[in-house]
């Protein structure tokens, strides 16, 4: 081939001009052989500017003739990344070529980088090989000068015939570990034939959606949606209770939805392989990952039951592949692959928003990827300003669209399925809005109605905003004697919050009258402060409720006044004491409050459900609210209300009218004050942002959800009772990487089967020992280049694998692993798992560059083109032996009666 | 006598600016610092350890290392105060032994320097002397930084030190452009380190400044690593003197803050439950009164109290008592009805066990003692009630996943005694190791079940007379403080009879030797407290977010006079937040533009100017950031002062924005002159802005309602007014 002897051959001395006319001569057919396509306009455009690697590329002509011969015919049977038809044969068989390059040669070799480029982005974009649809990201990343040498010194290239077989090897190999993934997950799948650790969340979530009945979840929809898609396809009708771990599934089928997390899990290794191997063009490193994922036992416990993980890491890895094979495209923008992995991209982005809120890291990685990315098109002079202006507009419309709204446009998608999908009213309508309750049927409030403006004389129930299940709610028990202030007032009843417990009691159990459905105790009557009147005479005219009227709050069941006073809250001593107060409706003047309007719309008047209202209290000019606090025993676990001095306007302060009686008002149906979609969605947001920050609520949910880890029963809601305790359940970030400790699955107590989840500790303990070795290598490597070290091509292409693939996936690591040490919720090991296909990946690649660096720096050894060979075929035999031994030892495990030696894997 | 040959020649450069600048600042800053002779705000916070450390008594105080308080100290120290002060309310007249001014001086002084030190930070950036004069006078005139540096608290001090850590910095790289290894640039180096670690060791949050200027030291770093003129050699010295005098002066300084912090204070105090036995006993009085004279081996016969490592939610020790465990509890569970065994929070006879070896009958040390060692099997004896510790596999009271821990009474069913613990030095250095007294952290692993003796922090309901749980855990992997114990007080048993033992565990222990713990456990443990005890920090009446500070939504009333309505409020100069809070903004507009256009190869500004502006941005935005941003992601009470830092560096970005606007976006000479007379107006309006806040400042002159009505330009500013 013309284009092989154009590098190769060396050429009699000539003046640098008269070569550089040599070689684009040679050129020129090689272009019109390796480029049928047009020369894009925006392929050059890349081409150019992108990498410094092309610089290189574009300073062959320039070259001292001298060095050049050399490097070329010593890479041309190395073996490099940049390689991108590697001998499948040759890599198995170990058969790494030993380069013949003489001593004196290669002393000039390792000095061979060439001096900085004049020319540009002629060569580069024309000597971009073509491979497959798209030219690989690596092959983009090593240069296209080495990338087009790879191409055309492959020594297989030329037949045809060959080349079909390779590109059947490849197949044949990715089928393979496919294979192996999909039987190691697939492996017993059945086992054991009980509810296992989490599956009794997302099981019954799941068995919701095919019920159909509503719940609330701090997770968003799509993972359980998908679970339950899977439990219905499979023929799971949805009547398993999932009660606690431990119970058996017996006739409920539970295969299908099992079955499905495993397939999702046990994509993963491919979609890790096929990462590697668009990053680094290597196959060994892809193998190697592949086999860290396969026999890594911490991934297949997690593949193997009904969890949101395996979906969750899906669509990480998804996007992960996506996004690599979307750079590789980078040279032909607007071509149908492109557009395809851009989607597909930002599919996967919605996909694994839409699971967990975990999701958000990748759509950070993508983010930053392609803030990077259009950086390097602006930075790209070649083209004039408004031809730039043009290209980049297109970019970044086709980015916003692929990546920011089609995500949004699905992730709300889901939600719409959501709600749609639950019309039921279930155990999770007491944390929404009366108004939200009306949508579901079943619910009391289904097709209920209700009068629109507050008057007085109103039966009303308040809601406090941020506390987003709790009613003021108030009671004949009394502040015990010494809480609070000195207050000996027999008469007083405690006022407080009720958590939604008697709500969903109510729910569940027959509603007693239309409105009643709650409890009778949250019911309050506005009356005018200043009479005693009844204002429901029918004599009187109807007077609507105002923002900043004075009222009175009085409590349907006890007759007494909501009161606040001097006197220190039982727990938030800055704040004020609420009691109820008087008798029969009559107290004093501490029992004013002034109504406030927050979002004054509605013509003063106060709206039932969507008035959000502030109660100050007159003679103090505290806010009525709550402190979020748990009440003791005393206090039947409600919640604390105050009254706080500090008029700083926060969430907790602020209440909405729920449940409105007032005979003398016409009623209107409550479908009329039904939210619209986006204001549901919203609603359920600020609910789960509530949930997950770390906020006193959070376990409450826990509780009412019977979200807590098995085992680990919240017992009492004393200080020590607001978080699970610390056993082995929960961990700290810093144990993740290291396999300290792991997550008992099944089989808690003396049961035969028991599954831990933990870690390989041979495929973890690689993976950390990686970390380290990539920061170190990484940076002398950066070091050597900012000094102005003159690297050898390979070397280079190396270092550019290194650096820039292996950078993306140690960012990855980082994005998924650092910000957990920020968050003050309860942390479990599973929450590594994203990071650790991550870090894995990172393996596979840094192993495989240091072992070619160490074959090349050995070069002139005769035995030294195998120590790649030998060196990754070590490691996998290793990782797969361990996996092995930890068979056998959990296979023990079992034996061992007393769980001290759970230290290996998955119960067999 | 070659010295003689040459003139001895001193070259005296006085920049007149900075002298005037700091004349100025001092006037403003010291100007009747002793008034008001009244605990002003959070004084009454910082007062109470000043007071500690004149008495010389142990405190621990999480909101920030020791340098800080040491700081104010020194105040005191050099006015001779004694401490003798009640600090309980804000409002409190001093007595007369308080030297308010001395105690003052150093904060006012640390605020007074920043003067001088705002204008040569914005002058080492290559700005005019106009800009620099600028910087300085907008530092002078900003009333909330001049309130905040008159007082006992530390924002001045936090400032200063991050003002002087940027300014050193800027000195030293400046120097590395022509003289690199000279004594100057050595000078300014390790001054930056030391700043640095002042700063952090005033405060934590001076931690921030700490990170940007290394950050722009390894970015300065990282172009010297590509500056191929320089030798491999010349790179690694300058790189080893950058890493040395970043970081390990830094961290050695840091520890010497707590050296004479520990040095300093010796006596015990009231925050000594906090810390652990063996560091109480460090200390002069309190806990070491007790141990002193305490054998240090642990033998079997021995009379021990074990205090629980973990100590949440109160430090504990091991007790047991009389009564039993209830036979039904009220979740319907049943227990084994033997004698409780529970944490207890204070001490009492009966925290009192005995060591048995299972082998003997004895309950006296043999002659010679006989230790005991790592993984020997002993008994644990009640000391007053002789029972045995005992667990058996029946639920705990309040966990039940884990086992019941008793003390064994045998009912003669078929419940046999398991009484036996292996015992487990978590903290030993060999396996025959001896336990010690205070020093062994152990554990006692039940020998039938493999539990641990672990606290489970639950308080038991009126039966168990809410003393903590003890519970056997199973779970033998990983290590937490709650299962890790140590002996506290320590005797050799003697008396054979059970009446003897009884009246010899009411009998004090004999005390004579102290114990020494080394500085760096001493310093670890300590830290290691600072950084985990929470405060109980609950919402104020001032506090306020992060949001109200950009456009100084908020204030807090510090002081007000008992009588009349003179007050002191933290407040700022509303112009100078306004406008500094837009140049941060014009600044990073101008920064994406400028970095946009250079990315298409338009170079509007000429390189070093470029650079200077940069190098502004990166410190003084930068400086605003990292001081400003991070706040966001704290959970603790937030108050305005809390922004103080950040304003600092903001001001400065102030007048480099506007020479910046002068010098390259005005084109015409018309455009400068307008310009500028814009600027002087407004800076006329800041300082008439100043003047009209004065009051509230220095609280030296009581204003009527109405002006004071007339002062509370925003809805949410709290200004006081008296009602007659």
């Amino acid at each position: 081939m013309s284009f092989k002897v154009s590098f190769s051959v060396p050429r009699p001395a000539a003046t640098p001009h008269s070569r550089r006319c040599w070689e684009l001569q040679f050129l020129e057919p090689v272009f019109s052989r390796a480029r049928p396509a047009r020369p894009s306009r925006s392929v050059m455009l890349r081409a150019t500017s992108r990498l410094p690697a092309a610089r290189a590329a574009t300073t062959l002509s320039a070259q001292p003739r001298g060095r050049r011969p050399a490097p070329r015919r010593r890479r041309k049977e190395l073996h490099f990344p940049g390689h991108p038809e590697l001998p499948l044969g040759d890599f198995l068989a170990g058969r790494l070529a030993r380069p013949r390059v003489p001593a004196g040669r290669r002393a000039i070799l390792r000095r061979g980088r060439m001096p900085p480029a004049v020319g540009r982005g002629l060569a580069g974009s024309e000597l971009r090989p073509r491979r497959g649809r798209c030219g690989s990201q690596a092959a983009r990343a090593v240069g296209p000068d080495v990338a087009a040498e790879a191409t055309a010194r492959s020594p297989k290239r030329p037949a045809p015939g060959s080349r079909r077989f390779e590109a059947a090897g490849r197949w044949a190999l990715l089928a393979l570990v496919t294979l192996m993934s999909f039987a190691t997950r697939f492996h017993r799948l059945d086992e054991p034939p009980h509810v296992c650790w989490d599956e009794t969340h997302f099981g019954k979530m799941g068995s919701y959606y095919i019920n159909r009945t509503f719940f609330f979840d701090v997770h968003p929809p799509l993972g359980k949606m998908l679970i339950g898609l899977a439990g219905y396809l499979s023929g799971y009708d949805g009547t398993f209770l999932f009660q606690k771990p431990g119970d058996k599934y017996e006739h409920h089928s539970y295969m299908g939805m099992r079955g499905f997390c495993a397939f999702l899990g046990s994509l993963l290794v491919p979609f890790a392989y096929l990462t590697v191997l668009e990053l680094s063009q290597s196959l060994p490193a892809a193998l190697l990952t592949a086999a860290l994922l396969t026999f890594d036992t911490g991934c297949l416990t997690l593949s193997q039951y009904i969890l949101l993980d395996p979906i969750l890491m899906f669509f990480i890895m998804a996007a992960m592949l996506s996004m690599v094979k979307y750079n590789s495209c980078a040279n032909r923008p607007f071509s149908a692959p492109w557009w395809f992995w851009l989607s597909l991209t930002g599919i996967n982005l919605a996909g694994a928003l839409g699971v967990k809120f975990v999701g958000l890291f990748i759509i950070l990685q993508v983010g930053w990827n392609t803030l990077s990315d259009l950086w390097h098109l602006f930075g790209d002079c070649s083209l004039s300003m408004v031809r730039t202006q043009v290209t980049m507009g297109k970019h970044l419309t086709a980015r916003i669209l692929c990546l920011i709204v089609l995500p949004m446009a699905l992730y709300t998608a889901t939600y719409a399925i959501h709600f749609m999908v639950l019309s039921k009213s279930g155990p999770g309508d007491g944390f929404f809005s009366s108004a939200f309750q009306a949508r579901l049927s079943g619910n009391n409030l289904h097709n209920a109605s209700i009068p629109e403006y507050l008057a007085y004389g109103s039966v009303i129930t308040v809601r406090n905003l941020r506390m987003a299940i709790g009613y003021l709610h108030s009671h004949r028990d009394l502040y015990p004697e010494g809480i609070g202030a000195r207050q000996q007032q027999v008469s007083e009843s405690s006022v407080h919050l009720c958590g939604s417990r008697a709500k969903l009691s109510a729910v569940t159990e027959p509603a007693v009258t239309t409105y009643l459905h709650k409890d009778y105790n949250n019911l309050w009557i506005i009356k005018k402060h200043s009479t005693n009147s009844d204002p429901l005479d029918p004599s009187l005219p109807v007077e609507f409720v105002r923002h900043g009227d004075i009222i009175r709050l009085e409590h349907k069941e006890t007759s007494r006044n909501l009161h606040s006073h001097y006197h220190e809250a039982p727990l938030t001593r800055k704040h004020y004491q609420v009691t109820g107060y008087g008798i029969n409706g009559t107290g004093d003047s501490n029992d004013f409050w002034r109504i406030e309007v927050v979002n004054r719309k509605f013509e003063n008047r106060i709206k039932v459900l969507r008035s959000q209202i502030r109660l100050i209290h007159l003679a103090t000019g505290c806010v009525l609210g709550s402190s979020g606090k748990i009440l003791p025993k005393w206090g039947w676990e409600q919640f604390e209300v105050t009254c706080s001095p500090y008029l700083k306007g926060t969430l907790n302060s602020i209440w909405n009218v729920e449940d409105h009686i007032n005979p003398k008002l016409p009623n209107i149906s409550l479908d009329v004050l039904q939210p619209s979609f986006p204001e549901i969605l919203l609603e359920s947001h600020m609910l789960m942002i509530w949930v997950l920050w770390p906020l006193p609520i959070w376990w409450l949910l826990y509780e009412l959800l019977g979200l807590h880890k098995c085992g680990s029963q919240i017992s009492n809601y004393g200080n020590s009772g607001l978080k699970p305790k610390d056993n082995e359940f929960t961990s700290k970030p810093w144990h993740w990487p290291i396999n300290y400790q792991g997550l008992h699955f099944s089989g808690i107590s003396d049961m035969d089967f028991r599954v831990y989840l933990l870690g390989n500790p041979v495929v973890w303990w690689l993976n950390l020992l990686s970390i380290g070795l990539y920061l170190l290598s990484g940076s002398i490597v950066a070091v050597a280049v900012q000094r102005g070290a003159r690297l050898p091509a390979e070397v280079e292409g190396l270092s550019w694998v290194l650096l820039r693939g292996g950078g993306q996936l140690l960012f990855g690591w980082m994005l998924h692993y650092f910000p957990f040490f920020l968050m003050g919720r309860i942390l479990y090991f599973h929450h590594y798992f994203p990071a650790m296909l991550f870090s894995s990946m990172l393996t596979g690649i840094l192993w495989d560059t240091l072992l070619r660096l160490c074959a090349w720096s050995l070069a002139c050894f005769p035995l030294a083109g195998g120590i790649h060979a030998v060196g990754i075929l070590s490691l996998l035999l290793g990782i797969a032996y361990s996996r092995v031994l930890g068979r056998e030892a959990s296979a023990q495990v079992n034996l061992d009666p007393l769980g001290e030696g759970l230290d290996s894997a998955q119960g067999v | 006598m070659g010295f003689l040959q040459r003139p001895v020649v001193v070259t005296a450069d006085i920049n007149l600016n900075v002298v005037a600048l700091t004349a100025v600042g001092l006037l403003s800053r010291l100007w009747q610092l002793a008034y008001p002779r009244a605990v002003v705000f959070d004084e009454v916070y910082y007062g109470q350890y000043i007071s500690f450390y004149m008495k010389r008594i142990f405190f621990l105080d999480s909101s920030g290392p020791p340098f800080g308080h040491m700081l104010l100290a020194l105040g005191g120290y050099i006015g001779g105060f004694d401490g003798n002060f009640l600090w309980n309310r804000i409002g409190a007249e001093y007595s007369s032994n308080v030297p308010v001014w001395c105690l003052r001086l150093l904060p006012a002084l640390a605020g007074a320097l920043s003067v001088p030190m705002a204008y040569q930070i914005v002058w080492e950036l290559g700005f005019s002397p106009c800009a620099a004069m600028g910087a300085a006078l907008l530092v002078l005139i900003e009333n909330a930084l001049v309130t905040q540096s008159r007082l006992m608290l530390l924002e001045s001090v936090l400032i200063f030190f991050d003002l002087l850590a940027v300014l050193s910095y800027l000195k030293f790289f400046n120097s590395q452009k022509h003289r690199p290894f000279s004594l100057s640039w050595w000078f300014w180096l390790t001054l930056t380190g030391m700043a640095c670690s002042c700063a952090v060791g005033v405060k934590y949050v001076g931690v921030f400044t700490y990170l940007l200027v290394l950050g722009v030291a390894a970015v300065h770093a990282w172009h010297l690593i590509g500056d191929q003129t320089l030798s491999n050699v010349c790179v690694l010295c300058h790189l080893l003197a950058r890493a040395v005098a970043l970081l390990v002066i830094p961290a050695a300084t840091y520890l010497l803050f707590f050296y004479v912090h520990l040095a300093l204070l010796c006596r015990s105090g009231p925050h000594d439950q906090i810390m652990s036995s063996a560091f109480q006993a460090s200390l002069e009085g309190g806990l070491a009164r007790i141990t002193q004279g305490q054998p240090l081996e642990v033998a079997y016969g021995s009379q021990v109290t074990l205090k629980n490592a973990f100590g949440k939610p109160v430090p504990c020790w091991l007790h047991s008592h009389q009564s039993t465990y209830p036979v039904i509890y009220e979740s319907g569970r049943g227990s084994s009805h033997q004698q409780q065994v529970t944490c207890y929070p204070f001490k009492d006879v009966n925290n009192w066990w005995i060591i048995k070896d299972p082998r003997r009958h004895q309950l006296v040390v043999n002659n010679p003692p006989r230790p005991v060692r790592h993984g020997d099997i002993v008994q644990l004896v009640h000391g007053m009630t002789t029972r045995f510790l005992n667990t058996h596999d029946v639920a705990a009271p309040l966990s039940p996943h884990s086992q019941e821990v008793s003390c064994y009474v045998d009912y003669n069913i078929s419940m046999p005694a398991q009484n036996l613990w292996r015992l487990d030095i978590v903290n030993r250095e060999s396996d025959a190791e001896v336990w010690k007294t205070i020093l062994s952290e152990v554990r006692f692993v039940h020998v039938n079940t493999s539990a641990i003796l672990k606290l489970s922090g639950a308080h038991l309901p009126d039966w168990g007379f809410r003393q903590l749980e003890v519970v056997g855990e199973k779970l033998s992997r990983g290590y937490h403080e709650s299962t890790v114990w140590n002996v506290e007080e320590h005797r050799y048993g003697k008396s054979q009879e059970q009446k003897e033992r009884e009246l010899e565990l009411h009998s004090p222990t004999e005390s004579d030797i102290s114990r020494n713990l080394s500085f760096m456990a001493r310093f670890s443990e300590l830290q290691w407290r600072m950084l985990t005890v929470r405060s109980d920090d609950s919402e104020h009446k001032y506090s306020s977010t992060p949001l109200d500070w950009v456009m100084l939504d908020t204030n807090i009333a510090y002081w007000l006079h008992p009588r009349t309505s003179a007050q002191i409020h933290l407040l700022g100069n509303i112009v100078i937040w306004a406008s500094a809070s837009l140049a941060t903004m014009v600044y990073a507009l101008l920064f994406l533009w400028y970095l946009l256009r250079r990315r298409r190869k338009v170079y509007d500004l000429p390189e070093d100017s470029w650079l200077r502006w940069v190098l502004a941005g990166a410190l003084c935005a930068g400086g605003w950031a990292v001081n400003y941003l991070p706040f966001f992601l704290m959970e603790k009470t937030l108050f305005l002062y809390h922004y103080l830092p950040a304003l600092t560096f903001q001001i400065l970005l102030l007048p480099v924005v506007f020479e910046h606007i002068s010098n390259h976006l005005c084109r015409s000479q018309l455009q400068r002159s307008l310009f500028g007379a814009l600027v002087v107006a407004w800076f006329a309006s800041a300082c008439h802005v100043s003047n009209t806040l004065r009051p509230l400042t220095y609280g030296d002159r009581s204003l009527s309602p109405s002006e004071l009505k007339a002062l509370r330009w925003k809805d949410s500013w709290d200004i006081l007014i008296r009602k007659y």
